[in-house]
């Protein structure tokens, strides 16, 4: 069994992160996951959640991912997020007042268009949120 | 025939010109490196997402009630053509290559009997296919201008839109229109089937797709939901794409049109100098003929 697992976290912008992992946990649609070099082979949607890597030398770096999904065959881990961005990255005093904002134009909102796409954007930010909360 | 000082003029106002076009060449060559460089930090993502998209289909495709986005809605009679094109000219026939693909599509489609939309992206499209299909068209352009630098989020709204209106029965079939760069020289104007999403478009893009066939997979949740989640995320993923290869397309046509511009007046100043100097010489042979006839005449 191999003791690496080899990590490619991409986004539609960017390439985030692609090196030799130990570990990842996943927040899958149908429960978090952690996988491991030898893991079996899986195919598996993401829910917006903190990707947790586990670094070669026992450090943790986390990701804030959205939309996608997760590929791991034969130790290669293929992530791609339509959203990432690594958790420290995010501000949590910026993050509340946006989503303040976000709140208030819900309010104002004049047509459904509108009002759907602020929802959108206020669950958005609300997952970031939650995601700063408990990844922290 | 034009005076001297007329020449002089004529020739300061192409010079002035001339440094104009050489800016914005180079300016498009500093916007092009950038554009290429976006366009293709976002293909690994679109490749593979094609790859797992078209391995899931590959396996699911004999089964019944597959995604609407995989399987169509049955019917081929409303089309809708979404076509990208730049919001600024002077790029050349960029933006008419475009229009002209679209065109001859619409007139093809029309000639079957169906029932077409349209919606651009992009201005200079919609200016001009407006007077020929200003009725087809379902909406104002979609606005990029005020975009300097093109996220996800934007191709993602696009989508979104489709994708809404696909669900409502808007339209059966839609195709994208856009450049696609191939050098600085060179950009071709490109037809992309989006929804129903074809295979052999996908497919033919990763060779390993077939390769990885054989491992066997375990699915969270199983193949057909994880299909219907990641073929409407592919839309914007194509958008997305096309947006971007559309920028470099447009960056790389305009060098090249300003850089022809440049070198034409280049030559216009050559050839207006040499006039220039050809008469002011004749003005000086016939002020030195006056001048010695007259000394004659004494």
């Amino acid at each position: 069994m191999a003791n690496a697992l080899k990590l490619e976290l991409v986004s539609p912008e960017k390439e985030l992160a692609s090196r030799q992992v130990k570990a990842v946990l996943v927040p899958g649609l149908e429960g978090e996951f952690e996988v491991m070099p030898g893991h079996a082979p899986v195919l598996s949607i993401l829910r917006p959640g903190v990707l947790r890597i586990t670094e070669i030398s026992g450090a943790e770096t986390k990701f804030f991912v959205r939309g996608g999904y997760v590929e791991v065959s034969n130790d290669v881990m293929s992530v791609l997020a339509e959203y990432a961005i690594p958790l420290e990255e995010l501000n949590p005093e910026r993050l509340e007042q946006e989503i303040r904002w976000a709140e208030e134009d819900l309010q104002d909102a004049r047509n459904d268009e509108e009002r759907r796409k602020l929802a959108e954007r206020l669950d958005f930010l609300k997952a970031l949120r939650e995601a700063l909360k408990t990844g922290a | 025939m034009p005076s001297l000082k007329d020449l002089r003029n004529r020739i300061n106002s192409v010079k002035a010109t001339q440094k104009i076009t050489k800016a914005m060449q180079m300016v498009a060559a500093a916007k092009l490196r950038h554009a290429q460089e976006a366009a293709e930090s976002a293909r690994p993502f679109s490749v593979r997402m094609n790859a797992v998209i078209a391995r899931l289909a590959s396996r699911l495709k004999d089964q019944e009630g597959v995604s609407p986005f995989l399987s169509g809605t049955g019917r081929d009679n409303v089309h809708l053509l979404v076509v990208c094109t730049a919001e600024r000219g002077l790029c050349g026939a960029f933006n008419t290559n475009i229009v002209r693909l679209a065109t001859d599509h619409v007139r093809k489609l029309q000639a079957e009997g169906k029932t077409v939309k349209i919606l651009c992206v992009g201005r200079k499209g919609y200016d001009q296919m407006r007077r020929a299909y200003g009725d087809l068209m379902i909406d104002k352009p979609v606005d990029l201008k005020q975009i300097k630098r093109l996220r996800f989020a934007h191709a993602h709204e696009i989508a979104d839109r489709l994708i809404r209106m696909f669900e409502a029965g808007e339209f059966d079939i839609c195709t994208l229109f856009y450049a696609e760069f191939r050098s600085v020289i060179s950009q071709t104007p490109r037809a992309l089937q989006l929804i129903p999403a074809r295979l052999d478009d996908i497919g033919a893009e990763d060779e390993d797709a077939q390769m990885d066939n054989s491992a066997v997979y375990e699915y969270e949740p199983d193949e057909k939901e994880i299909l219907s989640d990641l073929l409407p995320r592919n839309v914007a993923v194509q958008v997305f794409r096309a947006l971007l290869e559309n920028a470099a397309s447009e960056q790389g046509a305009r060098m090249t049109a300003m850089d022809n511009a440049t070198r034409n007046a280049g030559e216009m100043i050559r050839s207006l100098t040499l006039q220039y100097n050809r008469q002011r010489q004749a003005q000086i042979t016939k002020e030195l003929i006056e001048i010695i006839s007259g000394a004659e005449a004494l």
